[in-house]
């Protein structure tokens, strides 16, 4: 007994040099960045990687600790935030839950590969088998014999434990899905033998950047062949892995991630709307709102290839009837009786004030209070989230006695109370960016549905951006769409979804991809192209990223 | 066989515990008797832990009449806190105080929280080491749990609590927290019989095989990277942690017992308050039975996010729009719809202290034996203002605070008011705030 002890002591030495040798071949000189640039699997990319490594039928069940938001983005959020207690035990209880369903009895025979000697004890080349195969899918890059035999030997000293082979297989499965190895991607950099004295990212890490903005997943095998046989690192091997996976329809579920992030729909966890006041705004119809939103957005960006500007004012939507009911707008399925809730396609006639994505309940929705609308939060949202402006916070001790009009304090619209805000000159500065913009959405309840009038007093939706005024959603609509803002601010966060940094603004590559992105009629899918191709996205130094940034 | 157990088993805590051979230990009843007075464990003389919750509810309570004009003990209560009178000899009120921008910008509903709370005001987003966390960290290290926070109204951002790692979500969900306090992996400490779980065992045993990959994938990332990693460790260590606990024989507690399951409410937003305050009592229930369990000593419950939204059942306008649109009342000198969401509010604070109180601990209560600290984000809610911000304690910390009066403080930083919950709970803290909110001593008169 003893000697078996140690010689699988032994192995396990020999193995934990082997690993060191390949991390100093990787690694050479730690970046220097006094930045992180690791981002941690957002829960979206986790269910995309383990229905793309064990197929759809292993479901990923449980909450994820909630995603943490800086600058806008989850994205920049999965750079900057950190791991908690709590958001740990979340990732070890959904680990947990996806390794037991891979080793079940509906999946073992399929996802293992192999079958075991005996059920009830280890089986190291099966085992062996099962972790070379899965490992380099769940750590992004081929394991060393040695990491593998570290899973092999766990699986095997639990299953005899347990006097169950599966049960080893599965413990030490759970394990690998919470290891930081999965759960971070890191940016590790090496020396670039091309640019003596310069660093580059390193293969595997680069072909988990490309394929988690391109794909919002893991890297498939013919990734990872091109970063293990060093194509990545060239130009043309580059552009020829990012066209092959721009071509691919598998894009759409990176711009659907995209958009889902900068749209900012995990704020929806937190909405309700008084069913008393709103009963069409049931749970589902609050889900239905943000996949009409993405559904509408794919179609344009991915299918049609459409300007982005265009988002704002296509009549193009898809709707099903409890969304069109919400709507009130005439949707007649006549196949759906019965059925579950289905998406169609739908075109707004050409008068309607319903156009572009503004006009969407997962715009005036997520951005109303429960009971009413705040054009203030609209035009808040509005500026931050799709102009990238940034509104500064109200000051502090603000008396509000001059709104308290206690004389006639039966203000009918919310016109009426916001202009009384508006009178005040410390308030105006900030509500004269907000308030012009969200009061032309007032034609939109707090629930999404359209109303003429508010306490029977017909509602004023004039507005007013960067000086020039219009009238209605229509008109907003047709402001933003032209306002430059628009797309500069979505290229932005597009690159700040790749990176998890703000893009350094004076930098000429980012003035070139800019002009790219214009000279394609603001196509997103050849932004997010000039992106994944770009140095920028593979740079040593987060820190000279940030410190470029003048803000 | 057994070379390859003793592989896995060589680590840690697990050497010598086999699955299968179940290790049944028959508990002797005395130890989990009192002495006299009920402040110690009576086998071993252990005093009783001492414990910390913290309560927020959103935008204070009104203009400047909530404030009594009597200090110390014998004040008398306004009518503001009726519905505390039953606790007014066993509680404090701290009025007066506030927190200093020293030029950085308001963020309204946050930055006085930041201030008091963590003791810096800085840039949005910078927020660490909350009170409720440097009490954690120093007095429940140890539990399964570091602590315990939740959220009323599904909103998982309204958390106050942050360790230097930054902030931990809100529990949202009552059926999710009793699970995970009182699912299946908590053991009863007063069970007669206790037996280590074998796949518990399994699974402690491969956690501590990520630690083998730490020093390996450190060599590769720069100093920030490695930091980060470190956040994630310290959460592995508490991981492996809870499963040691789970894995020994608890010290019998006489209070400890298992809350009714909850299998209902999933955590769901919630635009009323009466829905609101409904989740607020099931999560009072497990918070409750969770400390008296031990299962962790710090909990801090979360009505809503300060800028609430909550309305009263039947009309459109919350609670917060209220505080900005709703004229002050000539006879009354206040806002009375929003003196009426503090007086719902209150009236649960009484409900949550009513179950502490009534877990015997000897010929004492839970409540006795901790502090209930109330807390809000603004003094002032029509001004939203970063003054004479209220603060109650309920309870007595293990009779390391005195009761019973109202403490004011005009102008006073209230960072010595949190100063003063840690050094009741034990904090070795001499000084806590940066710029005009750093203190350097407790509120006089407090400590006992």
């Amino acid at each position: 007994m003893n000697t078996t002890h140690s010689r699988r002591l032994s192995r396990l030495s020999a193995g934990a040099i082997a690993v060191l040798g390949m991390a100093a071949l990787w690694n050479a000189s730690a970046a220097d960045t006094d930045m992180a640039t690791s981002v941690r699997l957002s829960p979206s990319q986790y269910r995309l990687t383990i229905a793309d490594i064990f197929g759809t039928s292993v479901r990923v069940d449980g909450r994820f600790e909630p995603e943490t938001r800086d600058q806008g983005l989850l994205a920049i959020g999965a750079r900057t935030g950190n791991f908690t207690d709590s958001g740990l035990e979340t990732y070890d209880t959904i680990a947990r839950a996806v390794a037991s369903q891979v080793l079940d009895e509906h999946h073992r025979a399929e996802l293992l590969g192999c079958k075991p000697r005996a059920d009830t004890s280890s089986d190291d080349e099966c085992a062996r088998k099962f972790f070379s195969r899965v490992g380099t899918l769940l750590y992004r890059r081929p394991l060393s014999d040695a990491e593998v035999q570290t899973r092999v030997a766990m699986a095997g000293a639990e299953a005899e434990r347990l006097h169950d082979f599966y049960a080893g297989v599965r413990l030490s499965l759970a394990q690998m899905l919470i290891s930081p190895q999965f759960l971070f991607r890191f940016k590790r950099m090496e020396p670039d033998p091309q640019r003596p004295g310069q660093e580059r990212m390193n293969a595997y890490d680069r072909a988990s950047a490309i394929s988690f903005f391109l794909w919002g997943t893991t890297p498939d095998l013919e990734l990872l062949r091109a970063a293990g046989s060093g194509e990545l690192h060239t130009k043309q091997g580059l552009e020829r892995q990012v066209n092959r996976m721009i071509a691919s329809p598998r894009v759409a579920a990176a711009v659907h991630a995209f958009f889902a992030d900068m749209l900012q729909f995990t704020e929806f966890d937190a909405v309700s709307k008084d069913p008393e006041f709103f009963p069409r705004y049931t749970a589902s119809v609050k889900e239905q709102a943000q996949e009409q939103t993405l559904r509408t957005i794919v179609d344009h960006v991915v299918t049609r290839r459409g300007d982005y500007r265009d988002l704002f004012t296509t009549p193009h939507t898809y709707l099903t009837k409890d969304l069109a009911a919400l709507y009130s707008v005439p949707l007649v399925d006549v196949r759906a009786s019965g059925q579950l809730q289905r998406w169609l396609p739908y075109t707004y006639p050409a008068d309607d004030p319903r156009i572009g994505i503004l006009s969407h309940a997962s715009f005036t929705t997520l951005w109303s209070p429960s009971g009413r609308t705040s054009p203030t939060i609209r035009g808040k949202a509005l500026r931050q989230n799709i102009l990238c402006q940034r509104v500064p916070p109200p000051p502090g001790n603000v008396s509000f006695q001059f709104v308290d009009d206690t004389s006639n304090p039966q203000y009918k619209t919310t016109r009426d109370r916001l202009t009384a805000h508006s009178s005040s000159p410390m308030c105006a500065g900030c509500h004269k960016v907000t308030d012009p913009l969200g009061l032309a959405l007032e034609n939109f309840d707090s629930a999404g549905g359209f109303r003429m009038s508010e306490n029977s007093a017909v509602i004023d939706v004039s507005g007013e951006i960067n000086g020039k005024k219009f009238d209605g959603p229509v008109g907003l609509a047709r402001a933003i769409r032209d306002d430059p803002a628009v797309t500069s601010c979505v290229a932005q966060r597009i690159f700040a979804f790749e990176t998890g940094y703000m893009p350094p603004r004076d930098d000429p590559q980012w003035v070139e991809i800019q002009k790219k992105f214009a000279e394609s009629r603001y196509d997103v899918l050849e932004l997010m192209r000039q992106v994944a191709l770009s140095d920028l996205s593979y740079g040593s130094s987060g820190s000279k990223l940030m410190t470029a940034v003048n803000d | 066989m057994k070379s390859k157990i003793e592989t896995w088993t060589r680590r840690r805590v697990l050497r010598g515990m086999l699955a299968g051979s179940a290790v049944t230990v028959g508990l002797p009843i005395l130890d989990c008797t009192l002495n006299d007075n009920g402040t110690a464990f009576a086998d071993t003389g252990a005093p009783l832990p001492t414990r910390f919750a913290a309560w927020f509810w959103p935008l204070g309570i009104g203009e400047e009449e909530w404030r009594p004009k009597e200090t110390g003990v014998g004040y008398e209560l306004p009518w503001r806190f009726a519905a505390l009178k039953p606790y007014k000899e066993r509680m404090n009120l701290f009025s007066g105080s506030q927190v200093h921008l020293d030029g950085a910008a308001n963020q309204t509903h946050f930055t006085g929280v930041q201030g008091y709370y963590t003791g810096k005001v800085t840039a949005a987003g910078d927020y660490f080491n909350s009170t409720n966390a440097i009490i954690a960290n120093t007095i429940s290290a140890s539990r399964r749990f570091r602590s315990l926070s939740v959220a009323c109204d599904g909103d998982a951002k309204a958390s106050w609590t942050a360790y230097s790692g930054g902030k931990v979500p809100d529990e949202v969900s009552p059926v999710a927290l009793y699970r995970r306090v009182f699912g299946p992996e908590f053991t009863d400490p007063n069970a007669a019989t206790f037996v280590p779980d074998a796949e518990t065992m399994a699974r402690r045993s491969v956690l501590s095989a990520i630690s083998d990959e730490r020093s390996t994938l450190e060599k590769s990332l720069g100093a920030a990277d490695r930091q980060k990693l470190d956040y994630y460790f310290t959460s592995l260590r508490a991981l492996e942690q809870k499963l040691d606990i789970q894995l020994q024989k608890p010290t019998p507690l006489q209070a400890c017992t298992r809350p009714p399951s909850v299998d209902h409410d999933d955590g769901h937003a919630v635009g009323v308050i009466s829905a609101a305050l409904e989740r607020h009592d099931l999560f009072c229930d497990i918070l409750v039975h969770a400390l008296a369990c031990d299962q962790t000593r710090v909990v801090s419950l979360d009505i809503t996010q300060g800028m609430s939204s909550l309305r009263r059942d039947g009309d459109s306008t919350g609670h917060h729009t209220y505080t900005h649109e709703e004229a002050i009342d000539e006879k009354l000198g206040y806002q009375a719809k929003v003196a009426w969401f503090q007086q719902e509010y209150f009236k649960r604070l009484v409900l949550y202290a009513d179950k502490l109180d009534a877990v015997k601990e000897g010929d004492k209560s839970l409540l006795d034996h901790m502090i209930l600290f109330a807390h809000t984000c603004h003094g002032a809610p029509r001004l939203h203002s970063l003054m004479n911000y209220p603060f109650m304690t309920i309870g007595s910390a293990n009779g390391r605070i005195k009761t019973g009066m109202h403490v004011a403080t005009p102008g006073d930083p209230a960072t010595r008011v949190t100063l003063t919950m840690q050094m009741a709970m034990g904090v070795p803290v001499t000084s806590w705030g940066t710029g005009s909110n750093r203190v350097t001593a407790p509120i006089g008169g407090v400590l006992v």
